[in-house]
């Protein structure tokens, strides 16, 4: 084919075009290489600590990123931190297996973390940091323990709704007049897990109906919260279902003018508090130092600085919870253990079957 | 791409004439050297190294994995996201085919330019290319605003997947058919428009033939995208496969569901393959004697140049300069709070990883290539086939593979940057190897001959005489490989280095954050990092460049 072209000039120009492409691409490699790796030769050299131990986050870095410096600074120890979502988190470290790098699991939810407790992948947590937690906000067997906790909320915009219309449970939504308005996320964790809590506490048969009540009344969907605050306070919808720091988070970048604003229904698990929380693998052999981490993490200035950042409650006693958020002890928290809620395999499949996912 | 075409009906080019035996005597057998061989094998099996793994994981819990297969759920999930398939491919040939020979054949005026713009939304990742999608056009985005109207109907699902990918695959087809364009030989047109045939006639009947295999190619392509897409599918909402597993597998650690799901999606790219083998076994169009090179002639518009234009400005326009301007907007918005240092040693990353893929892919390809054009036979056709194995896999799926085999095979490389560049590499590893066998397949044997016939040895022939002339294939396989590297994300997510932070990383995160302006900036940048090789991929084969 085209047999000539080959040795034309035009195509051995092309040719030296194309080593010259692939060359400059290996040098582009070398020097970046040589770049990050000198990069990290001198934070080294700079900090002549011995290595730390390596924390898996399912929390954000603008999160949690000054709280382990407050750690690292404590300690005196750099710690590594492989970010991601909570979920594929753990599931890399179920398939890494007794291999996993990972010294601590730092979940946003109970759920990643039950999945790795049942897997027998945690270590018992000592007494001292299971103290330090109320029972509620921990694991029946003691491997994980919440760190700080978030409510489930009805958030709104208060241009299209009056606090007054807003109902006290979330299973009103299914009303006809809320049809098309309301916004929620089912992939997420938080969502998945009060439908959790809701087949634990009302049965299986309100939860689906609720779910079916849902689908069918229009309820737009979601990848995750933020998208559905933002969606309230560009008016694409009226109210949605969302955690209640996700409001706070907006508010205080953005001013208080921001256009969402945050009620907690007391009904039927309407203001269900779910945790963050961390867990020491057993595969690690660093388990006294994922131990001091996560004790540090229920220290005071670390849960000051949360309840300061992310306006989320503390967990561990004698914290002010943030000035602008209702207290924990007075959201209708129903008591419901958040161990008692790991099945998301059934409530998966409800939302499957719901039509929900 | 381009290469796709002629690479995969190589078989019966060789074979044609005196130049396909030839293919036979250069290595003095047909057998490949053993060295080449034990390559291209070990090359074929690290590409099929995710399958291997699905086939482990439901190997290991079968009956919970023929649960989820025979789930009535699965059968519909198949339908919607074949559905969606031919949708999107059938639009991408729609705008590509035309592309394409607007900017290689007629006076369209900026030709060049419009052959780089309309080439352009290849590198604007899914997951970006949808959220600008729905800013701009969903129900209360910045359209809405500009009609003065309170909401636009949704535009999430089905109608919001097709668009996006439509929009940011049909250069795929554009690419492919391009090349193929360049390349035909113009004594076929000009027969027929000496014997009387108008020039419509001339292109349906003539150059559309020809062209079939590379829009085969190129579509083939984006098929495999859209079934392994899993940005567009979910911010659209749209449940695909790819989303199925997703959810299955972050919703309930359902590891065994989501590996027979990535199974059947393993199955259904091969049914896509086959099929296109197929189809291209019935077009076999190659000269037997060397042709000229001259170019072909160009073909004024006239009347229809204002239409050409505008189609080309209306493309440009909505999967180039609406994206690309929202991201500008937010950009400027956030423009003071850039982090100069952070954003430099991301794209210093991103290049490392990108650049690495495409460097070893390019290697790896060479071998490939030579196994499949130079000895074709069962086991180099099974080392090609096995190529394709982590291209129609989602990232994720493939990422996950990785982590269970590193942590248990290589665990000295396990999160290291070489561990990356293997996973990105055998991800994208044939989009190199098609435009490697392309130009391969360009080369007479005779050549390879000769020098053999003076007394060179096989290995001396290939360094000095055949790789300076598919140098340029070389290239173009490394740049496919290094553009689609730069933007992935979910094996780049899990694979990385601890605290080794690239452009897609970064832009992932601030977007799930919602902080858009921030995530603008990094976007920018990678189309920038984009731009050049894909200018030079645009230009390859330009008859006038």
């Amino acid at each position: 084919m085209n047999t000539p072209r080959i040795t034309s000039p035009r195509f051995q120009r092309r040719a030296r075009l194309g080593a010259t492409a692939i060359a400059v691409a290996v040098a582009a490699l070398l020097l970046a290489a040589c770049g990050s790796g000198s990069d990290e030769g001198g934070g080294e050299a700079g900090e002549p600590e011995t290595e730390g131990i390596t924390v898996y986050s399912g929390r954000i870095a603008p999160l949690i990123g000054p709280a382990i410096d407050l750690y690292e600074a404590d300690v005196d120890r750099d710690v590594q931190v492989r970010f991601g979502d909570s979920a594929p988190l753990a599931a890399t470290i179920l398939e890494e297996g007794d291999n996993s790098p990972a010294d601590v699991f730092y979940a946003q939810d109970a759920g990643s973390l039950g999945a790795l407790e049942d897997q027998g992948m945690l270590a018992p947590l000592p007494k001292r940091i299971l103290r330090e937690v109320p029972p509620r906000f921990r694991s029946d067997d003691g491997r994980w323990v919440g760190i700080t906790g978030r409510s489930r909320i009805i958030a709104y915009n208060p241009d299209a709704v009056e606090a007054s219309e807003l109902p006290d449970s979330p299973l009103e939504l299914t009303g006809p007049e809320w049809e098309g308005r309301v916004g929620w996320a089912p992939s997420n964790a938080s969502l998945q897990a009060y439908v959790t809590a809701l087949r634990a506490t009302e049965g299986e048969e309100v939860a689906r109906e609720w779910l079916e009540g849902m689908v069918a009344n229009s309820t737009q969907s979601y990848a995750s919260n933020v998208p559905v605050r933002d969606a309230i306070a560009s008016g694409e919808i009226d109210v949605g279902l969302i955690n209640h720091y996700y409001v706070a988070e907006a508010k205080s970048e953005q001013g208080p003018d921001y256009p969402v604003d945050v009620f907690f229904p007391p009904d039927d698990l309407g203001s269900l508090i779910n945790v963050a929380g961390a867990g020491v693998l057993e595969s690690s052999d660093r388990k006294q130092e994922g131990f001091e981490f996560i004790r540090f993490m229920l220290s005071e200035p670390v849960q000051d600085y949360f309840v300061e950042s992310s306006r989320e409650y503390p967990l561990a006693p004698g914290i002010d919870p943030p000035a602008d958020v209702v207290p924990l002890n007075q959201i209708p928290a129903p008591e419901i253990d958040l161990s008692e809620i790991s099945d998301l395999e059934g409530t998966l499949q409800l939302l499957q079957e719901s039509g929900a996912l | 791409m381009a290469g796709l075409a002629t690479g995969l009906r190589r078989v019966g080019t060789l074979r044609d004439g005196a130049a396909g035996r030839a293919g036979e005597v250069v290595f003095g057998s047909r057998r490949p050297p053993i060295g080449l061989l034990s390559l291209g094998v070990l090359a074929a099996v690290a590409a099929a190294l995710p399958a291997i793994y699905l086939v482990v994981v439901v190997a290991g819990e079968a009956s919970s994995a023929w649960e989820t297969i025979s789930d009535s759920r699965t059968l519909g999930l198949t339908l919607r996201t074949l559905a969606l398939t031919a949708a999107v491919t059938s639009t991408a040939i729609a705008i590509g085919l035309p592309l394409a020979w607007l900017t290689t054949r007629t006076d369209l005026p900026a030709r060049r330019i419009w052959a780089t713009l309309t080439a352009l939304p290849l590198v604007i990742p899914s997951y970006i290319g949808a959220y600008l999608l729905v800013s701009a056009l969903g129900p209360t985005g910045l359209a809405a605003d500009a009609l003065g109207v309170d909401r636009l109907p949704s535009i999430y699902g089905f109608f919001g997947a097709w668009l996006t990918l439509s929009l940011f695959t049909y250069p795929l087809v554009l690419l492919s058919v391009r090349a193929a364009l360049v390349r035909l030989d113009p004594q076929l047109e000009d027969a027929a428009r000496s014997m009387g045939r108008s020039r419509r006639e001339t292109f349906s009947s003539v150059i559309l033939p020809q062209l079939a295999p590379a829009i085969g190619a190129g579509a083939l392509l984006v098929a495999l995208y859209v079934i392994s897409d899993f940005g567009a599918v979910s911010i659209m909402r749209f449940d695909s496969f790819t989303r199925e597993i997703y959810l299955t597998w972050q919703s309930s650690f359902d590891r065994t569901g989501a590996a027979a799901l990535g199974l059947l999606l393993v199955l259904l790219s091969l049914a896509l393959l086959a099929a296109y083998s197929w189809v291209r076994g019935s077009f076999n169009y190659h000269r037997s004697g060397p042709g000229t090179a001259r170019p072909s002639a160009i073909v004024p518009l006239g009347r229809w140049r204002r239409p050409a234009l505008a189609f080309c400005g209306f493309v440009t326009l909505i999967a180039l300069v609406l994206p690309v301007g929202v991201l500008i907007y937010w950009a400027v918005q956030g423009i003071g709070e850039i982090d100069g240092r952070a954003l430099a040693s991301h794209a210093g990353n991103s290049l490392a990883a990108a650049g690495g893929a495409a460097a070893v892919a390019a290697l790896l390809a060479v071998v490939i290539a030579i196994l499949a054009v130079r000895f074709p036979g069962p086991l180099t056709r099974v080392v090609e086939r096995l190529g394709f194995a982590g291209y129609a896999l989602p990232g994720i799926v493939v990422a996950l593979a990785l982590v269970f085999f590193g942590t248990r095979v290589a665990l000295p490389l396990y999160q290291t940057l070489a561990m990356l560049v293997f996973a990105l590499t055998i991800h994208y590893l044939p989009l190199a190897v098609g435009a490697v066998s392309s130009s391969l397949l360009q080369v007479p044997p005779r050549i390879e001959e000769a020098a053999r016939g003076m007394g060179r040895r096989p290995l001396n022939v290939f360094r000095t005489v055949t790789t300076p002339l598919v140098a340029g294939g070389i290239a173009a396989g490394a740049a496919l490989v290094f553009l689609h590297a730069l933007k992935e994300l979910p094996a780049t997510l899990l694979l990385a280095p601890i605290g080794f932070e690239t452009l897609a990383i970064d832009i992932w995160r601030q977007t799930t954050l919602g902080f858009f302006e921030a995530s603008a900036i990094p976007s920018l940048l990678l189309l920038v990092v984009a731009a050049p090789p894909l200018w030079w991929l645009t230009g390859r084969g330009e008859p006038s460049a």
